[in-house]
C-alpha cells in the first residue's frame, strides 16, 4: 500500500442514465493510489457501469468525473465478453494492446523478452502460441491481466474477474491480485462473491444503485448494509477473522461470531 | 498441363483478368478477414449492392464510374454507421442499418437503370461479372488498391486487431474505433470495386467471405488467418479464372465455386487438426 494516498479518480455526485431511469445515483466515491476494493452488489445494482464510468466509458448525466492528468487505465473485461472463437493467441492477445513501430507491426526481441517476462511472472510461461480457448479459466483471467498490466497502468479495474472460475483457480487469483497489489498496483474489481472473494479484500464498496456502504469488510459486510443493499435479510458470521455472509432464515438478521478454526486465504 | 495454363494468355484481355482475379482475390481475403471476424459479412454483400447504386448514378451522368462508386460506398458506410450507432446504438440493430442502406442504394440503381436505359450496356457487367473488357488501366488499378491496402493493414495492424477483437477495450485503450471502421471501410469499398467488374455485384460477397472462412481452419492466430485468408483468395482467383475460360462458364460463378471446394477441404482437413490443438487445458 502506498504511503502517500494521491487520488486517481474521484466521482462527485455523479449519477448515470443508459436509457431506461438511472443505473447510478448521486455517487460520491474516491479511488486513491495504492487502493485493493471490491464493489459487491446484486444483479442489475449497477457494478459494471461504476466500472465504465471509473473508466470513462460512460459518462454522467449529472455529476463530476475527476481523473489525474496522464491517468494510464487498465481494463480486464468480463470473459463472458470475450469472443472465444476468435483466431487469436496468447501472445497476439498482449501485443495487439501496444503501440507498434511504424509499418512494423510484428514483435522485436525487447518486446519479445518483455512480453514473455510478464507472462512468466503471471504463471503463464511457455503459453505465447497458444490460441485463448485452449486455455483454462485461470489461465484466460490471467491473460486479459496480463494484457492490461502491458501498459503500465496507473488503475487495474477487473470485472468480476472470479465468475465462472472454480476454487482453486479463485484462490489462485486472489493471491496473484495481492501479490500486485503488493507489488504497488491500484485495484478496484466488482464481485458477486461476498464469501469467495469480497471478504479477502482490504475494501469494499456495497452499491445498489448507489453507494450503501465503503470501508473494510468489517464494516461493510454487516446485515444492515446487506440487507440495505440486497433487499434481504442476512446473518454475519465471524470465522477466525474472516467475515461469512449467509442467508437469514424467517427474517433473523442478528450476526453472530464464534471461534471455529477456520483459516482465512486470500488477498488481506 | 502447360497448355491449359499458356493457351488463355494469348489474349491481351485474359492476361488483364487473370491479374485482376488473382490480385483482387487475395485483397478481398485480406480484407474480408476483419469483416468476417467483426460479424459483418452482411456488410460486403450490402456494400456491393449499394455501390451499384453509385455506378449507375455515375454512369447516367458521365462522371467516372470507380471515383463515383467508391464515394458512393463510402457514403454508404458513413450512413450505416452513423444509423447503427445512434440513439446510443439502442435504437437500430447494426445489419438492420445495412439492410435499410443498401437495399436502398441498390433500388436507386435499378431505378437509374430503367430510366436511363443507355446505361444499360455497363451495367450488365457490373451486375454479373464479366472479364471482356478488362484492361490494363483495371490491372493498374488493382495494383494501386493492393499496394494501399497493404501499407494501410501494416501500419494499422494492431488498432485493427485490438479493434475487431475486442472493440470497447481499444476503446479505452485509445485505439478510436470510428477511425478503425473508416479505415475499414475506405478499404473495403476499395477491394470491392476493383474486384467488381470480374465478380458481379452478386457474388463480390462470396469472395469477401469464403477466404477468411476457409483460413480460420487452418489456424488459430489471427496473422496466419490473415496470410492464409489472402494465399486461398490469390489462387482461387487465378483457378476460377482459368478455368472460366476454359470451361466458358461466367468468371465469378467458377471462383466462387473453386473458393467453396476450397473452404470444404480446409473444413475437412483443418477442423480436424485444429481440434486436436486447441483441445483446452484442464
Amino acid at each position: 500500500m502506498n504511503q502517500t494516498p494521491d487520488r486517481l479518480v474521484e466521482l462527485q455526485g455523479v449519477t448515470c442514465d443508459l436509457g431506461h431511469g438511472p443505473v447510478l445515483t448521486d455517487i460520491d466515491l474516491t479511488v486513491e493510489r495504492g487502493t485493493f476494493a471490491g464493489v459487491v452488489g446484486p444483479s442489475g445494482s449497477g457494478k459494471t457501469t461504476l466500472l465504465r464510468t471509473l473508466l470513462g466509458t460512460v459518462d454522467p448525466t449529472k455529476g463530476e468525473v475527476l481523473r489525474r492528468e496522464g491517468l494510464r487505465i487498465g481494463y480486464v473485461p468480463q470473459t463472458e465478453t470475450i469472443d472465444w472463437s476468435f483466431p487469436v493467441t496468447v501472445g497476439e492477445v498482449l501485443t495487439m494492446a501496444r503501440p507498434a513501430r511504424r509499418f512494423r507491426p510484428w514483435t522485436d526481441t525487447i518486446e519479445r523478452a518483455t512480453v514473455s517476462d510478464l507472462l512468466d511472472r503471471l504463471g503463464l510461461g511457455g503459453l505465447q502460441r497458444r490460441h485463448i480457448r485452449a486455455l483454462s479459466g485461470g489461465q484466460q483471467q490471467r491473460v486479459f491481466l496480463a494484457r492490461a498490466m502491458l501498459g503500465s497502468p496507473d488503475l487495474l479495474l477487473l470485472d468480476e474477474p472470479m465468475s465462472g472460475v472454480d476454487v482453486g483457480t479463485r484462490h489462485e487469483l486472489l493471491h496473484l491480485l495481492a501479490d500486485l497489489h503488493a507489488e504497488g498496483n491500484t485495484i478496484v474489481l466488482t464481485t458477486h462473491d461476498l464469501n469467495g472473494v469480497a471478504t479477502h479484500l482490504p475494501r469494499l464498496v456495497a452499491l445498489n444503485r448507489t453507494v450503501v456502504a465503503a470501508g473494510p469488510p468489517a464494516e461493510v459486510l454487516v446485515p444492515e448494509a446487506l440487507e440495505q443493499t440486497y433487499g434481504a435479510p442476512f446473518e454475519v458470521l465471524v470465522h477466525a477473522g474472516l467475515r461469512l455472509v449467509v442467508d437469514a432464515p424467517h427474517g433473523h438478521t442478528h450476526g453472530h461470531s464464534h471461534a471455529a478454526t477456520h483459516e482465512g486465504q486470500g488477498a488481506t | 498441363m502447360i497448355e491449359f495454363l499458356v493457351e488463355p494468355l494469348r489474349y491481351e484481355f485474359v492476361r488483364h483478368a487473370l491479374v485482376v482475379c488473382t490480385v483482387g482475390g487475395a485483397l478481398c481475403g485480406l480484407v474480408g478477414t476483419y469483416v468476417t471476424l467483426r460479424g459483418l459479412s452482411y456488410l460486403g454483400h450490402g456494400l456491393s449492392h449499394a455501390i451499384f447504386g453509385g455506378a449507375a448514378l455515375s454512369a447516367a451522368a458521365g462522371v467516372n464510374v470507380f471515383v463515383g462508386s467508391w464515394l458512393w460506398g463510402l457514403g454508404s458506410g458513413v450512413a450505416i454507421s452513423r444509423l447503427a450507432r445512434s440513439r446510443g446504438g439502442r435504437a437500430l440493430r447494426a445489419d438492420a442499418a445495412i439492410g435499410v442502406i443498401t437495399t436502398a442504394g441498390f433500388a436507386f440503381g435499378v431505378f437509374l437503370l430503367g430510366r436511363y436505359g443507355t446505361v444499360k450496356r455497363s451495367l450488365d457487367a457490373t451486375i454479373f461479372g464479366s472479364v471482356l473488357g478488362v484492361t490494363a488501366t483495371d490491372q493498374l488499378l488493382v495494383a494501386a488498391v493492393a499496394v494501399g491496402t497493404v501499407v494501410s493493414i501494416l501500419a494499422w495492424y494492431r488498432p485493427l486487431l485490438f479493434a475487431t477483437f475486442d472493440p470497447e477495450v481499444a476503446d479505452v485503450s485509445g485505439v478510436p474505433a470510428g477511425r478503425t471502421d473508416a479505415v475499414l471501410m475506405v478499404l473495403l469499398c476499395g477491394v470491392i470495386l476493383t474486384s467488381m467488374r470480374v465478380m458481379g455485384v452478386t457474388l463480390i460477397a462470396a469472395t469477401i467471405v469464403i477466404p477468411s472462412a476457409a483460413a480460420r481452419f487452418l489456424t488459430d492466430s489471427f496473422a496466419k488467418v490473415l496470410v492464409w485468408s489472402a494465399v486461398i483468395g490469390g489462387f482461387t482467383g487465378l483457378a476460377g479464372m482459368y478455368l472460366s475460360y476454359h470451361l466458358d462458364v461466367a468468371s465469378g460463378a467458377t471462383i466462387v465455386l473453386v473458393q467453396f471446394t476450397v473452404f470444404v477441404i480446409s473444413f475437412a482437413l483443418g477442423g480436424r487438426t485444429r481440434r486436436t490443438r486447441t483441445e483446452p487445458v484442464s
